[in-house]
């Protein structure tokens, strides 16, 4: 089984994140880059299917040349090579952006299934595996916590608002994981020193025939106006229980018309 | 006035909350127009909708819809959008209901907007990002305004609409049938809450100190009608359900209350709740970075705290 997982890298959610003055965007330099903690889930449930099931693990990562840092992780955890879409020409790229410039991608490289994060740490659209799934023409089997494939069958357990939803389709399919699927695996030290040999293939946008017309900024399809830090909330009113630290409470939710 | 379509969320025919939010939200900017994906409307939803402002209620009937994933209500959406050209189209910002607003933004050639917290003329919308500390105004810039917007953004307010009804036949795609739901296990949740549709939300973090001790958070989440979360350390302890984290890689919830039992306030569990209207914390440690964000403090060992309050609130009802 063809297996291609995406990961992205994002700023680590401990720094300070920001905006960019300029032009609105991520700032991506202003913070360390660490692997979506989602996609690592997205990883471990390509390996363990890989491992259940034969075939290859492929990495795809869209970002900046720093990126490469989150590909090397996933490949140290047992992927077997990578695909690096990294071009100037997609920053500032939105989700329509991002989907287009990624399916272009998986119809060059090939795949039986595509496995991603349900949403990342950064934007948290949570829209990029349906989006992929529609430009692909691919079922569309997303928040997954339990995958099971059989042969060119497979079988997820979406997570609903009142339990799950078991989804069948056919393979080639886009499946994106939730929390907790699975436990993800720490890269070994022979993992980290087998990672660097493994090959890495870094894409421009002519690659993989993307219309610079449809990725970054200016294509974007949507924008951010302006932004402003959150004012602080207006402090509140902090007590110590003496015994009646619960009756307080429930005088302020009164105040306030909750009871 | 141009029409804006409303995707409708509800459960076993009963029009979920957060619909009569963003019918009241469309309102503002238009004329709202129910769209009902699926089967099983009933009289009582076609009054609720109408009572909500609904002009106009789409019914898509067929079970098809509901029976393969997502992509059969983009693709009614979208052809709505194609029939009718709306200004805008709403939907819930649930997990699903973005996975609708993506599906529908490739096939309309539109923009989306995700987790929207407000939205005002030009459907210029409010965003809340980075765990809260940047507030954001976005809008989008191609098609057909494409917008899900968070539970609680709006207070739901009745404005009597037409609600004139016209079926819809949509001829789904074999694509829109790929992922076909075979089973629905419904998992016992009892009379609680949907968690990010609640106005009040009880969460107990690693101060609760047991799954036996979450007996405490949910007896006053009951007192309250409130739906119970739990933070990440809660739910990896194995004491609370995973479903039920509120946090950056869980749920978000932006609740008109929200009480943190327990709970230290790491910016992991702060991006899910910072949204929040009112923010009550109960937490031994004066250090807690949640007091920060508290309208409300208590420094004090929940256990004592919370049946107190839990008692307290019994007594006023």
């Amino acid at each position: 089984m063809n297996i291609v997982v995406c990961v992205k890298q994002v700023p680590d959610t401990a720094t300070e994140r920001k905006l960019r003055s300029d032009d609105n965007t991520l700032d991506r330099d202003a913070a360390d880059g660490v692997v979506n903690e989602l996609d690592e889930y997205a990883v471990e449930e390509a390996l363990k299917l890989k491992e259940a099931h034969g075939g290859e693990v492929t990495v795809l990562s869209m970002g900046p040349a720093k990126a490469t840092e989150t590909i090397r992780k996933a490949l140290a955890m047992g992927a077997d090579k990578a695909v690096h879409l990294s071009d100037d020409a997609l920053h500032g790229s939105d989700a329509l952006s991002t989907s287009y410039a990624m399916a272009q991608v998986l119809n060059k490289i090939g795949f039986d299934l595509v496995v991603l994060g349900s949403e990342s740490t950064d934007a948290r659209t949570g829209v990029l595996a349906a989006m992929l799934a529609e430009r692909l023409g691919a079922p569309q089997l997303t928040l997954a916590n339990k995958v099971d494939v059989d042969g060119t069958s497979i079988t997820v357990q979406r997570i609903t608002d009142y339990g799950y939803d078991r989804v069948e389709a056919t393979l080639p399919a886009v499946v994106s994981v939730v929390e907790k699927i699975n436990e993800p695996r720490y890269p070994s030290f022979k993992g980290i020193m087998a990672a660097k040999k493994k090959p890495v293939e870094t894409l421009a946008i002519g690659d993989a025939s993307i219309d610079p017309a449809q990725v970054g900024l200016a294509a974007a399809w949507s924008e951010v106006v302006d932004f402003a830090p959150a004012p602080p909330r207006a402090a509140g009113t902090i007590v110590k229980d003496e015994g009646d630290g619960g009756a307080k409470a429930a005088e302020f939710l009164a105040s306030k018309k909750f009871i | 006035m141009s029409e804006i379509l409303v995707l409708v969320e509800q459960v076993e025919g009963e029009v979920k909350k957060v619909t009569l939010e963003l019918l009241t939200l469309a309102r503002s900017l238009g004329a709202p127009a129910a769209v009902w994906a699926g089967p099983g409307i009933t009289p009582e939803a076609k009054a609720r909708l109408a009572e909500y402002g609904a002009e106009t209620i789409y019914v898509a009937g067929s079970s098809d819809i509901v029976d393969h994933v997502v992509a059969p209500k983009a693709e009614l959406l979208a052809q709505l959008v194609a029939a009718k050209s709306p200004a805008a189209v709403l939907v819930a910002a649930t997990a699903e209901g973005k996975e609708v607003a993506g599906r529908l933004a490739v096939k309309t050639d539109s923009g989306v907007i995700t987790d929207a917290v407000g939205l005002g003329e030009g459907f210029v919308a409010d965003q809340s990002i980075f765990g809260g500390g940047v507030n954001v105004h976005s809008r989008v810039r191609r098609g057909t305004p494409i917008v899900a917007v968070r539970p609680n953004s709006t207070a739901p307010e009745p404005a009597q609409g037409a609600g004139a009804e016209e079926e819809v036949t949509v001829a789904l795609t074999d694509a829109a049938r790929a992922a076909r739901v075979v089973e629905r296990v419904k998992q016992e949740k009892g009379a609680r809450p949907e968690l990010t549709e609640a106005a009040i939300v009880v969460s107990g973090g690693r101060g609760v100190g047991s799954a036996e001790n979450f007996s405490v958070i949910e007896g006053l989440a009951d007192a309250l009608g409130a739906a119970v979360g739990a933070s990440r350390a809660a739910t990896d302890a194995g004491w609370y359900p995973h479903q039920f984290q509120v946090g950056q890689t869980g749920k978000t919830v932006s609740p008109q209350l929200y009480i943190a039992a327990g709970i230290s306030g790491a910016i992991q569990h702060r991006a899910g709740m910072q949204t929040a209207k009112t923010i009550v914390a109960i937490n031994k440690d004066p250090e807690a970075p949640i007091f920060e964000l508290a309208d409300y403090g208590v420094v004090g060992d929940l256990h004592q705290v919370v049946p107190q309050l839990t008692e307290e609130v019994s007594k006023r009802k």
